[in-house]
């Protein structure tokens, strides 16, 4: 069975880094005081100049890295450290030119090589991926999706059929960044996409609390997936230990 | 297949694709009806300005050995082409009862002509513009507010155009129910590029209309300047199917996306950015502010592989000295970003004979870049 999908088995609680933030020493540690807090799976995004899709916290993150020097082809290292010291699912996020950027072919051969399970392209909807699920029909990896609150029934259904692993449920209409309320739309619009898709869902951006991570599983998502919440204690030069306390509560609501 | 072959496409997170959907449609329904078409013409007509004269340079024609015409969009309202677009995609708005308008804006010359056509059609308005530009724009901020738009500094990234609509597709995301993201040239993800691009293109239908009426036959070249690439697409596409008329855009030399750039997707379409060798986009540096865009309307890009349109660039000294040329022998102080289509003149002087006809196309004028000249002296 397929590895990505088996960790949202009894729910799936993903943390969300930048890889290189704020230098690529530090977010290695990072990255392995996350697993021992007990992460599902891990989600790290590769930085871009231009994230569009993305708040204040999490494009200050990408200049962090970028500024101290990451490059992106260091991606490969980074996740074969991490590999080196567990088997967590790994799923990178990235833009569209990045990849583009490496060679679609070869950049999904060198992640599914050093075991990397899923990508998520930000700016990349079903209708511009065709040819990266070319390239990917014979591989491991699972392109990942996105569906919002404005994504149509019809369109849940496309997405479901072209993306594997999971999917990512935009909880609210807008950017990454923290927020202080779970709502009720975002209830509904797990409930709906639940209804068209076998794949697991996992909802992401703003989810802030451990009750925010209550209430989505609540409403039946599989996973629960956060970023700026994290990200945010990196910026702030907190201590591991307070990022590992703070996984250790939000994941007791899984 | 995209919009323009391989460019173009819609490469933007999920939750635009439906305002983006919805606005494909709607422009397709509304652009041709009678009221819409009645609307625009008389705005155009009666608010901005058109038609817009041609106006032949006698000492320019002397000076460089053909007959040149400038088609002058520095007399258009507000100063520059912008205001095509922006009052026909306000009006689109109104007719999408969107309430609001939101834009980015680099030298604020977009900035001003969204401010002035949300003004004029009743649309409260927000404005993006990067800090770096809003310190070397002031007289534009204050214009925009002037307007009684809303004055965004935008401080991520390096605090330019760039991220400008970096700011803005971030805020569209938030608001699309009562919000049209009015973009400021022929870039973005699809719709846009072609919206923008049939707004501007009343340029070319009238220097077609002008060019006959004056010299009874078409133009033998036409040469633009190229930042997104809208009032090069607004004069050129009339003539694209015209074969032997030769096309040229002009880029900045220290952001020329079609002569130095690779294929890559930045805003949302596929086309040739500036970007270093792992994906990032590079930062830019040119004396026109609106021509500092590390990216190019993607049709450009098509026209570029299909070697239709012939571009080039002129670095900041050129852009200068025609600048002056200009302002000293016609009387007409042109826009920094236009200036580089006229520093296209001393290089073609030994290809062309006393009978060609060339068109610039002279995008805007220059009293927002006096200070910025002067620097230089
Ligand atoms: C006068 C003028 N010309 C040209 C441009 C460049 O834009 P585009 O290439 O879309 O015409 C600008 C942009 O601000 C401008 O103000």
């Amino acid at each position: 069975m397929n590895e990505l999908k088996k960790s949202f088995q009894d729910g799936a609680f993903i943390p969300y880094i930048v890889a290189g933030d704020p230098d690529y020493k530090k977010s290695l540690e990072i990255a392995k005081k996350i697993i021992d807090a007990g992460a599902d799976a891990l989600e790290i995004g590769i930085p871009f100049t231009d994230p569009a899709a993305d708040g204040p916290t999490i494009q200050k993150a990408y200049a962090r890295s970028l500024n101290n020097g990451f490059k992106v082809k260091q991606i490969y290292q980074y996740i074969k450290e991490i590999r080196k010291y567990s088997d967590i699912p790994i799923i990178l996020l990235t833009y569209y030119n990045i990849v583009y950027n490496q060679g679609i072919e070869n950049f999904y051969q060198k992640t599914e090589k050093i075991g990397v399970n899923g990508v998520i392209i930000a700016d990349m909807p079903p209708e511009e991926s065709k040819q990266v699920t070319k390239k990917i029909k014979d591989k491991k990896i699972n392109q990942i999706f996105l569906v919002a609150p404005t994504t149509t029934e019809k369109r849940i259904k496309t997405i479901s059929e072209k993306g594997s692993g999971f999917i990512y449920v935009v909880s609210r209409l807008g950017v990454t960044g923290k927020r202080k309320n779970f709502q009720e739309t975002t209830k509904k619009l797990i409930k709906k996409v639940k209804s068209n898709t076998d794949l697991p869902v996992a909802v992401g951006f703003g989810i802030t609390k451990p009750s925010h991570v209550k209430k989505a599983r609540k409403a039946g998502a599989d996973g629960v997936i956060v970023g700026s919440a994290i990200v945010d204690k990196i910026e702030k030069n907190k201590k591991n230990q307070q990022i590992t306390q703070y996984i250790k509560k939000m994941k007791q609501k899984i | 297949m995209r919009e323009f072959s391989k460019y173009g496409g819609k490469f933007v997170p999920e939750p635009i694709i439906s305002a983006l959907d919805e606005l494909e449609e709607e422009y397709e329904n509304i652009k041709n009806t009678k009221d819409f078409k009645k609307e625009l013409d008389q705005l155009l007509k009666e608010y901005a300005g058109r038609p817009t004269p041609l106006t032949y340079s006698k000492k320019l024609s002397d000076k460089f050995g053909c007959k040149i015409y400038l088609k002058r969009e520095d007399l258009l309202h507000g100063g520059a082409h912008k205001l095509n677009n922006t009052i026909g995609q306000a009006l689109l708005a109104k007719h999408m009862d969107k309430d609001k308008i939101i834009a980015e804006t680099g030298a604020g010359q977009h900035g001003v002509a969204t401010s002035m056509a949300g003004a004029k059609l009743g649309l409260e308005t927000e404005i993006y513009m990067g800090h770096e530009d809003v310190q070397r724009q002031k007289m534009n901020v204050r214009r925009m507010e002037l307007l009684g738009a809303k004055v965004n500094e935008v401080t991520s990234g390096e605090a330019k155009l760039k991220d400008a609509v970096n700011e803005s597709l971030r805020t569209w995301v938030k608001q699309l129910e009562d919000t049209h993201y009015l973009i400021g040239s022929v870039v973005g993800p699809s719709p846009f590029p072609k919206i923008v691009r049939d707004f501007q293109s009343v340029i070319g239908k009238e220097t077609k209309k002008q060019i006959q009426e004056k010299e009874g036959k078409l133009p033998d070249r036409i040469i633009a300047c190229v930042g997104g690439g809208s009032n090069a697409i607004g004069i050129f596409k009339e003539f694209i199917e015209e074969k032997n008329i030769k096309l040229t855009g002009v880029e900045a030399a220290g952001s020329a996306s079609i002569s130095k750039g690779l294929e890559g997707v930045l805003h949302g379409s596929f086309s040739k950015i500036l970007q270093t060798d792992e994906g990032q986009i590079k930062e830019t540096e040119s004396i026109a502010a609106g021509l500092d865009y590390p990216g190019v309307g993607p049709e450009h890009s098509l026209y570029d592989e299909l070697n239709r349109i012939n571009y080039t660039t002129a670095n900041d000294k050129e852009a200068l000295q025609a600048h002056k040329l200009l302002s000293k022998k016609e009387g007409i102080i042109p826009a920094l970003e236009s200036s580089h289509a006229l520093a296209q003149l001393p290089k073609i002087q030994k290809e062309v004979t006393r009978d060609d006809i060339v068109i610039i196309n002279l995008s805007g004028r220059g009293d927002k870049d006096v200070e910025e000249v002067q620097k230089h002296e």
